[in-house]
């Protein structure tokens, strides 16, 4: 396996780093999962994440995109070891995080949060909010100046929640205040970075507005690094400086957001954007890119380029061998023979 | 499926060699000396002695426990003081302490007795519950669904033994329409045998028509929520078809699942019932084996109840594959 | 240019002043209230507007699915100029998948998961052909199966909902629902749970099949870029009422209601400055037990009372533009037109999506 963000790499492909260690970098990460299929079924592996490299800066937004089951929501929960990766290694602040024990990992937790996409299931319905948002610094013993309390209401005025609410119960708030509420929780702690794991997807879009811009401003505010995972490319690209586009439990694709949005390199960015229906476009589905059928099964993905099934450029080589991902002519990286050239449209 | 029943069957076979190995060690390694209960009250050390070699208890434990699961199997043979040793032929699940009868041969007199009753029971808790619950899903907020929520709620807080002598104390004391149960084959006397189970059926019927009702009733309006229900509609079927052909059968799935525990469970013994009746099955030995150390009886008791147990889990399982395509046999 | 509110005196399907009330244990939820519309055959009606306000409930109503015990429902539905509301069960049982039919969001939970497909959609069949053949019915099942793209129909159709993937299985509710050829389709977010590229060839096929069925089709949506795609007309909902109604291009391109700009500039687009804070409507939906009085939109309404208007007293008609030369564009808002349209002009069409 290639390891894809050297530094020097991707300082030339995306916007020019600070020297210095990434804050968190992810090497030959894989993660499978075994099932058994059918009456008399060997034990097979569902190939989840399959082997995906990439770093993230201090205050750094990398959005992770893809189609369902592509293994965005697998890597998000290795991320912040909410599952043990099969194989690979994760360094967080320079050190090895990859199999942590559960004391070790302590600091770590403080460091890196995650939020997740629903915010009903997420928050215990039976604590209070200010149960929920001092739990972080329960769990790890920590008393602020000021006592939990007032940390707390602190966070809920940050995260634009009346700090009256304190004693108010997750039902009595809406999709849009729950997942406020879930963000205090993440930042309690004065994490480094946080993983977003689809944050907005289950809100209504006014409401998903204000959370956007919620998270932006938190972002500039303690310069907090994102690992920001999401399937509406539209989304991401209000988010996040630097996207990756996974496909069948790899990346086929990494670059800046201008790099990512008017000339993608890889034939699947490409098509992805161009499914997006756009409202500025009434009638519009001239032009576009039809990919046909369904993503493969990731129990036993294509041979060659795993998107081959699907893509319009396919030719033999894509069959036999796997491109790698290197730097293309548009300026991302990609893992593609026969990259696209020139900008999108 | 025929992989997934053999695997089934398997650990079923083992669950039972474990529950019927924690139930003789739990009772065999009692300080309690069934021996001196026999005894009485002149007795002398020779006299234990010799009651404990007839039992075979003289033995070491391990032996005890390798001989009394030999003869599930192949039989064994019991040395008798004074007199020549007894083959008890397999299955033998050893001799009664008390009355020295084969315990095979008590079973066989108990066990039909259990099953009249829980068989019986059966089809009409089964038949009332369900009916009642799906018909009051279907007429919620009705007169008929607010008394049947009533029913159920009479049934599932009333003891059952208070329901039982409610009905003994009725028909049989009261209005003498029926004869103290006392019971007879099916075979030898079907009408007898309906006079004997009848009011035993309707008491062991009363409590689990209720909560099967209560039950039915929740998962049938569930399941009218579904959406696959309102497409159902969208395309043009009659309401009927709709209850009867998409929502009852996505609602029953579950209430076979506890149904089957529960007769299951009941084929054990239905210890209240069987007892407040008199009716000498599975459970009324049970009962009275427990104070007179009645191992043997015990044991017997515990696997056949254990068996009828794990064997409806096996069929459960089976039966719900049937049901839902979407459960994998694996 | 279509001109929803006067030239479609005889559309296939007229809305009239509906309105759906259900009576709960917190009160009467006034989940439609007073909302008109029509769409004619061959036509797209794209209804948009934020979760719980009313979109659901307007389509289910036409096909007269609210219990009849639990709701209220008054106003007209004309199908095919026949009024809908009040029609027996038995009556309205022949209407529903003959002549209108319906897909929904979750194409899992809306197919029965112990039938196939097949039995399902020769279900969908024989209930309004009560003469044909089971293997009649199976032939064109398959034909149907084959006809929105699922490859090797014959060996899918014995398939299980479970065993299809998320744009399979909303390809068979379709086929499920235009196997009687209606004249109307009405699809509730029929693309909600599905990727963007399983979303684009639902739409493509929802558009093809429209084409060759020549039926009236009603997308429901919260998703504006959607509606762009494939809809004539658009009706913005707001809180169980209309907020604005017109073409596609009158109400995505020259929007006069505050409530769709909000919409509008909500969107996170592929276009445009991304670093730019994107322009969220303030507060939350409100509950449809405790409608705001006025104008439902005014405690979230940026512009509301902006000339000491009646925003929070007076509930705002629906009314035709009348400076502008918009043939059926109409829309529900106190500001005077003129102010609308100065406001459009500087703040709105500078911002988000909104070219
Ligand atoms: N516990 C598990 N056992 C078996 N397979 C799993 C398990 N968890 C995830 N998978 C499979 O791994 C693949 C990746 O799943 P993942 O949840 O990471 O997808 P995702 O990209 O987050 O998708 P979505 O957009 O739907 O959230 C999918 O094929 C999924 O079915
Ligand atoms: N059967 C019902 N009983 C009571 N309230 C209902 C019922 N169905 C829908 N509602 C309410 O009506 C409002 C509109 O719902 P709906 O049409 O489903 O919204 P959407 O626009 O998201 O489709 C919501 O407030 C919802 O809670
Ligand atoms: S490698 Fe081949 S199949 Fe894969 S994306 Fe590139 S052109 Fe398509
Ligand atoms: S009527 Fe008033 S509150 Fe309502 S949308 Fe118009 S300006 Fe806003
Ligand atoms: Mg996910
Ligand atoms: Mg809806």
């Amino acid at each position: 396996m290639t390891n894809l963000v050297v530094p020097q790499q991707a300082a030339a492909a995306t916007r020019t780093r600070p020297p210095g260690e990434p804050l968190l970098k992810v090497e030959g990460l894989v993660k499978h999962f075994p099932v058994r299929s059918g009456l008399f079924g060997a034990k097979q592996h569902v190939r989840a994440v399959d082997g995906i490299d990439f770093t993230v800066d201090p205050g750094e937004t990398l959005g992770v995109v893809g189609e369902s089951g592509c293994g965005k929501t697998t890597t998000g929960r290795m991320l912040v070891r909410l599952l043990e990766p099969t194989s690979g290694k994760i360094t967080f602040e320079g050190r090895d995080i990859t199999h942590m024990n559960r004391s070790s990992l302590r600091p770590l937790r403080q460091d890196m949060q995650i939020i997740f996409q629903d915010p009903y299931s997420s928050l215990n319905p039976r604590h209070t909010v200010g149960r929920i948002v001092a739990m972080p610094l329960s769990v790890n013993g920590i008393e602020p100046a000021g006592g939990v309390k007032k940390r707390v209401q602190e966070l809920l005025e940050i995260v634009g929640l009346n700090p009256e609410h304190y004693n108010r119960y997750p039902h009595e708030f809406s999709g849009g205040q729950r997942q406020r509420i879930g963000v205090a929780r993440a930042l309690a702690l004065k994490p480094k970075m946080i993983v977003a794991d689809e944050p907005v997807s289950a809100l209504d879009v006014s409401i998903q507005a204000q959370v956007i811009n919620l998270l932006r401003d938190l972002q500039r505010e303690f310069n907090l690094a994102f690992v920001f995972i999401a399937h509406d490319l539209a989304v991401v690209r209000h988010f996040c400086e630097r996207i990756a586009v996974m496909y069948l439990g790899k990346i086929v694709e990494v670059g800046s957001r201008q790099q990512i949005y008017e000339q993608p390199s890889h034939p699947y960015t490409k098509a992805l954007l161009s499914a997006v229906p756009d409202v500025t476009k009434l009638g519009a589905s001239l032009g576009r890119i039809r990919l046909e059928g369904d993503v493969p099964t990731p129990i036993n993905p294509p041979s060659g380029c795993r998107f081959r099934t699907r893509c319009w450029k396919a030719q033999d080589l894509c069959a036999q061998v796997e491109p790698p991902l290197d730097p293309k002519p548009n300026g991302s990286i990609a893992a593609c023979h026969f990259p696209e050239v020139g900008p999108l449209r | 499926m025929l992989r997934f029943i053999l695997k089934r069957s398997l650990i079923a076979i083992l669950t039972l060699w474990a529950i019927s190995s924690v139930t003789f060690f739990v009772f065999f390694a009692l300080p309690a000396n069934p021996a001196e209960t026999m005894c009485g009250k002149n007795c002398d050390v020779r006299t234990i002695a010799a009651i404990q070699k007839n039992l075979g208890m003289d033995k070491p434990l391990p032996k005890q426990y390798l001989d009394y699961h030999a003869g599930l199997f192949v039989g064994r043979d019991f040395e008798r003081q004074g007199r020549e040793a007894q083959h008890c032929p397999a299955p033998c699940l050893a001799y009664s302490f008390r009355t020295n009868e084969p315990v095979t041969s008590i079973i066989g007199r108990a066990w039909p007795v259990t099953a009249s009753i829980v068989v019986g029971g059966a089809v009409i808790w089964l038949t009332v519950g369900i009916s009642l619950g799906m018909f009051s899903a279907l007429r919620r907020g009705t007169v008929f669904d607010k008394t049947a929520i009533a029913f159920s709620l009479v049934g599932a807080s009333m003891p059952i033994y208070v329901f039982a002598i409610l009905l003994l104390a009725t028909f049989v004391f009261g209005l003498h329409l029926l004869p103290y149960p006392h019971f007879v084959g099916l075979l030898e006397d079907p009408v007898g045998w309906v006079k004997a189970l009848i009011l035993p059926w309707f008491a062991l019927a009363f409590i689990f028509a209720a909560q099967y009702a209560r039950l039915s009733r929740s998962q049938m309006l569930e399941t009218l929520s579904e959406d696959y229900i309102r497409t159902a509609r969208a395309i043009g079927l009659s309401k009927r078809t709709v209850h009867l052909k998409h929502a009852f059968r996505a609602a029953i799935t579950p209430i076979v699942t506890i149904a089957g525990i529960d007769i299951g469970g009941a084929l054990g013994g239905a210890v209240i019932t069987e007892t407040i009746f008199g009716l000498q099955g599975m459970g009324w030995y049970a009962v009275r084996a427990i104070p007179n150390l009645n191992f043997p009886v015990i044991m017997a008791t515990v696997l056949v109840a254990a068996f009828f147990l794990v064997a409806a889990n096996v069929i459960v399982d089976c039966l719900y594959a049937v049901i839902d395509p979407r459960v994998k046999l694996n | 240019m279509t001109t929803p509110q006067t030239a479609h005196g005889g559309a296939y399907l007229q809305v009239r002043d509906l309105r759906v009330q259900f009576s709960t244990e917190d009160g009467v939820v006034r989940a439609v209230d007073g909302v008109s519309f029509s769409v004619d055959r061959g036509q797209t009606l794209g209804i948009v507007g934020e979760s719980g306000s009313g979109k659901s409930v307007s389509s289910l109503a036409v096909l007269g699915l609210h219990d009849p015990k639990k709701s209220r429902i008054s106003g007209e539905i004309l199908v095919n100029g026949r009024n809908v509301v009040g029609l027996d069960d038995n009556e309205l049982r022949k209407l529903r998948g003959r002549d209108v039919a319906m897909i929904f969001q979750d194409p899992l939970s809306s197919l029965h998961p112990y039938y196939t497909i097949g039995k399902q959609i020769v279900a969908a069949y024989r209930i309004h052909h009560p003469n044909a053949s089971k293997s009649l019915a199976r032939k064109h099942a398959i034909d149907m199966l084959g006809r929105v793209g699922i490859p090797q129909p014959a060996k899918r159709i014995d398939g299980y909902p479970h065993e299809f993937s998320g744009g399979m299985r909303q390809r068979a509710m379709i086929a499920m629902a235009l196997v009687n050829d209606p004249d109307l389709l009405i699809a509730d977010e029929p693309t909600t749970a599905l990727d963007v590229t399983v979303q684009a060839q639902i739409l493509d096929l929802i558009e093809d099949l429209q084409r060759d069925f020549n039926a009236a089709v009603i997308l429901i949506t919260h998703d504006l870029g959607v509606v762009s795609q494939i809809a004539d007309d658009v009706l913005v909902m707001y809180a169980g009422r209309v907020a604005e109604y017109g073409s596609a291009e009158q109400v995505l391109r020259q929007a006069q209601h505050p409530y769709t700009w909000g919409l509008l500039a909500s969107v996170p687009s592929l276009h445009g400055d991304a670093d730019e804070d994107l322009k969220p409507i303030k507060g939350n939906p409100p509950s449809l037990i405790n409608v705001p009085p006025g104008c439902a939109f005014h405690p979230r309404c940026r512009y509301a009372m902006l000339n000491g208007g009646p925003c929070d007293i007076e509930v705002p008609q629906l009314l035709p533009l009348l400076a502008t030369h918009e043939p059926g564009h109409t829309v529900a808002c106190h500001l005077p037109e003129r102010q609308r349209k100065s406001i459009y002009e500087q703040d709105i069409a500078a911002v988000g999506v909104a070219i």
